[in-house]
């Protein structure tokens, strides 16, 4: 598929998309979103990279090896519990930070742990779309 | 820091093993220092304890781990677990040094480092850990390496079968021990081995006590090869030398022995216990002495005849006498030396010319002298030669069975001609490389480098300061150890020379029916050759019908559930979600469903539903892929729009981008299939449309009836009131998911991350590519 239009506008949403992916993220503790819808968005807006721009493009601008980013995402929620086990509270009991941080807002175990679901479910997608993909090639 | 805790060795163990294989790369030849330091700091620290030990005060700790199961983290140090910790860490030394020489050309020899070290950890968690649930943890970790190990080689594909044969045989005895241990502590009301020490009499009469005994000891048997579960142990010598000397010789087989030991004060003393494990011992004690005369690989020799001691242990531990222990003891600690050494000969002689055929090797003392010297060290004390730590070790093993009532005749039959089995391994293995003209096809071979040789020749030396000094090196270990197996101590001073006797006489025989049997070996083969054991008195065989018929029932169940249709998988995922539910609404009183009150709807919802329904139509009657693919898209964003209508954003977030990447993975997926054709007969559509509307009406059906009974659940109170204050949070649906309820979200992208392997596999098998 080759659309200048598309191509050229999937740059900038690409762009976009990610921002409100780490946005959905960030307020899904008060708001609709939360790490999995985020992970979503933020694999949708790769996904429309590749529609534009074929998949070896996109995978070098996702710059990781999906399955690494799964990895990743998993120890991050495996991390995320390591303080309620040092603590020696019950397992994964939330920890906050007392003061939260500008535009981030609360910061604590629970986002961390988000962070891990958004690292999984982004890797995972993109892992099933580049797979698919990738057949064609020798 | 001074006499640190056993935990904290333990938990050092397997850090550094983790960091083992980094080290290794970054280190590469001065790696050989950090390996052979790491077991030394460990043996160093044992010998700390060890006045306290052999004073006859066990080192004990404990900390509470998940006391919920009674698994706590306790452990203990009396005699004989630091007797096997000694052994474990002093011959890691060696291993440890060796193999950082002997494996330089192995691809991936960084990662053998992480194994044998965390074997090493893992088998010091074995012998310390009191809790019975804790040794459990560990021992099937031994067994985990020991696959690992096994099947270093990976490329080839006899190692990872015997792996495999090793990991299925002793991971099944495992589970045995398991199942033993939780009925063990069902009786006891205890998981601490040393609890049990006062409950002989309460544990001996329960009427659970024959399967407890049956199950442990399949555990221990299969863990240390005995008969008819001796076979895993000579395939296993598929794995790098280094390993069989450390593993499959001197330390991991020994596990089962130590189990036996370590359970005999508590569970033993009975007839059953004790003659089971006397005939089980013997009988693989002559039997693997037997199978071992055909052989002329160096390490298979050498498995066959530590199969053969390990059975002779086996044997001692059920004669259960003061002298027994004593033998048992010596014999132990001489065959791990010895035995070891040898393994590591063997790797070197195979290092160095290629070859483990004993057939193919001769006169190279002068081109290995050091080897050889080693080699001959570890050969006396095998067979048992004055002044080494074998020969006492044989003695008392004669001197005990001698004492055996009624049997003792019929024994001591059996312990020598084994025995003379064992000096015929050691003629082939210990001086036949050595020995004779030097032949030219050997001609350039050299003395391996000096890292090799250190580790065997301090082993084999040991062998000989431990057969002149005894007493001084040993006594206290013995009477502790005593004291941890038969609860007594032994009041026997352990001596070299015994002056002339019936004992003094046996050895010789042994040794001149041996050197009878070694002369005789190359027409005896010959007059073998056609002699076939039949299948069915082979264990091996036994094993692979059963491994066989494992898998043709797995080939079978998969052909009926996973034929490979999709229609066949969601008619049975379906139907046996749907069955015993139905059954269970059923049967509690059946459906009372009562309409809400309120009927009425708003256009647009009337509008979504006919967008739905059309969708649906469109999508059963489509005669393309893609107009399939766009009207569930259709169908999927509908729904998504009902959750908005009734107040569900999160879902409905979830939903899109759910849709939105379905559709994309479905055009994706759409190049690769066949052409569209209808595949399906009437008769099939029928049944699959029957299947689909009994699944509709059955939700319909459990909508109507949960939405119209009153659902007296506080949960929804609860999560509602406690979102903000304890979760930080106004969105209760997020905050259930990633914190009152996260361990269920952890479970599930562990899930998904192990499905996303899954398909990546897939796939990759699909198109064949092997990268």
């Amino acid at each position: 598929m080759n659309s200048l239009i598309l191509s050229t506008s999937s740059r900038y949403l690409l762009v976009l998309l990610q921002l409100f992916s780490v946005f959905l993220l960030l307020r899904g503790h008060n708001e609709p979103g939360g790490g999995f819808a985020g992970g979503l968005v933020a694999a949708a807006a790769y996904a429309l990279y590749f529609i534009a721009n074929g998949v070896e493009e996109a995978r070098r601008v996702f710059r990781f090896e999906p399955l690494t980013v799964v990895v990743a995402g998993l120890g991050v929620a495996l991390v995320s519990t390591l303080p309620s086990i040092l603590g020696g509270m019950n397992f994964m009991q939330s920890v906050w930070v007392k003061t939260g941080i500008p535009v981030i807002g609360k910061v604590g175990t629970p986002l961390l742990f988000d962070v891990g679901v958004y690292l999984l479910v982004l890797g995972i997608t993109l892992k099933i779309v580049f797979s698919l993909a990738g057949e064609d090639e020798p | 820091m001074r006499n640190p805790p056993l935990l904290f060795l333990i938990i050092t163990g397997f850090a550094v093993s983790a960091i083992a294989p980094y080290l290794y790369r970054l280190l590469k030849a001065r790696f050989v220092w950090f390996g052979v330091a790491f077991p030394l700091a460990l043996f160093a620290s044992f010998m700390l304890k060890y006045p306290q030990v052999a004073s006859g005060v066990p080192v004990r700790e404990s900390w509470s781990w998940v006391p919920s199961l009674g698994l706590d983290l306790s452990f203990m140090l009396d005699g004989l677990s630091l007797t096997f910790a000694m052994l474990v860490t002093l011959i890691g030394a060696a291993v440890f040094l060796y193999a950082s020489v002997y494996l330089r050309h192995y691809e991936e020899a960084d990662r053998f480092f992480g194994f044998i070290g965390m074997f090493m950890t893992s088998m010091l968690g074995v012998v310390l850990s009191d809790n019975m649930l804790l040794l459990f943890l560990f021992w099937e970790l031994t067994s985990i390496s020991s696959f690992l190990l096994i099947g270093f080689n990976h490329h080839a594909a006899t190692s990872r079968a015997s792996a495999l044969k090793a990991l299925l045989v002793t991971g099944a005895g495992g589970l045995a021990l398991l199942a033993g241990m939780l009925l063990l502590g069902s009786v006891t009301g205890s998981f601490e081995i040393s609890s049990f020490y006062a409950m002989n009499d309460l544990i001996t009469s329960h009427r659970l006590y024959p399967a407890i005994v049956a199950l442990i000891l399949v555990g221990a048997f299969t863990k240390s090869a005995q008969f008819p579960f001796h076979f895993w142990l000579p395939d296993a010598m598929a794995a790098p030398s280094p390993v069989s000397a450390y593993l499959h010789s001197a330390t991991m087989v020994k596990a089962g022995i130590y189990l036996i030991a370590r359970f005999n004060h508590e569970i033993g003393g009975t007839a059953l216990w004790q003659d089971t494990i006397l005939v089980a011992g013997a009988t693989t004690m002559i039997f693997a002495g037997l199978l071992s005369y055909r052989q002329s690989d160096l390490k298979r020799l050498l498995a066959y005849s530590t199969l053969s001691v390990l059975g002779t242990l086996v044997m001692l531990l059920g004669i259960g006498s003061k002298l027994a222990i004593k033998a048992f003891f010596i014999y132990l600690i001489a065959h791990s030396l010895y035995k070891g050494t040898l393994f590591l000969v063997a790797g070197t002689l195979d290092h160095e010319t290629g070859t483990r055929d004993v057939s193919k090797l001769g006169g190279l003392w002068k081109a290995m002298p050091v080897t050889a010297v080693t080699a001959a060290l570890a050969s006396f004390s095998m067979m048992g030669v004055i002044p080494l730590i074998g020969f006492i070790g044989k003695e008392t093993l004669y001197k005990a069975v001698l004492e055996v009532q009624p049997w003792g005749r019929v024994l001591i039959v059996l312990a020598v001609a084994s025995s003379a089995f064992l000096v015929v391994v050691t003629f082939l293995v210990g001086f036949r490389p050595f020995l004779g003209k030097p032949r030219p096809e050997l001609q350039k071979v050299h003395d391996a480098p000096v890292a090799m040789l250190v580790g065997p020749f301090i082993l084999a030396l040991s062998g000989l300061l431990l057969g002149l000094f005894p007493d001084f090196f040993v006594g206290h270990l013995l009477e502790a150890s005593a004291v941890s197996i038969i609860s007594q101590r032994l009041g026997i001073e352990i001596e070299l020379w015994h002056g002339f006797n019936l004992v003094l006489l046996l050895s010789f025989v042994t040794l001149l029916v041996g050197v009878g049997l070694y002369l005789l070996r190359s027409i005896a083969l010959s007059r073998m050759e056609n002699l076939h054991l039949p299948g069915l008195i082979k264990p091996s065989i036994w094993y692979e019908q059963a491994l066989a018929g494992m898998l043709r029932f797995a080939t079978w169940l998969t052909s009926l559930l996973q034929n490979g249709d999709l229609r066949r998988y969601l008619a049975v995922i379906i139907l046996s979600a749907l069955i015993p539910a139905s059954l269970m609404l059923f049967s509690t009183g059946g459906f009372s469903v009562t309409l809400p009150a309120d009927l009425s709807v708003t256009p647009y919802e009337v509008a979504l539903a006919v967008i739905i329904v059309l969708a649906t139509g469109l999508l059963l009657t489509s005669d393309s892929r893609l107009k399939a693919i766009v009207s569930m898209g259709v169908l999927g964003f509908g729904v998504g729009i009902i959750f908005i209508i009734y107040g569900a954003p999160d879902v409905a977030l979830t939903t899109f981008a759910i849709e939105t990447l379905n559709v994309i993975l479905f055009v994706l997926v759409l190049a690769h299939l066949p052409k569209f054709t209808s595949r399906s007969r009437p008769t099939g559509r029928l049944r699959d449309g029957l299947i689909a509307a009994s699944a509709g009406v059955f939700m319909t059906l459990t909508v109507l009836q949960v939405t119209s009974t009153d659902l007296s659940s506080r949960l929804k109170e609860y999560f509602g009131s406690a979102s903000l204050p304890d979760g930080h949070g106004r969105n209760v649906v997020n905050v259930i998911l990633v914190d009152f309820r996260a361990l269920d979200t952890l479970g599930e992208i562990t899930v998904l991350a192990i499905a996303a392997i899954g398909v990546f596999a897939l796939l990759k098998l699909r198109t064949g590519k092997t990268d």
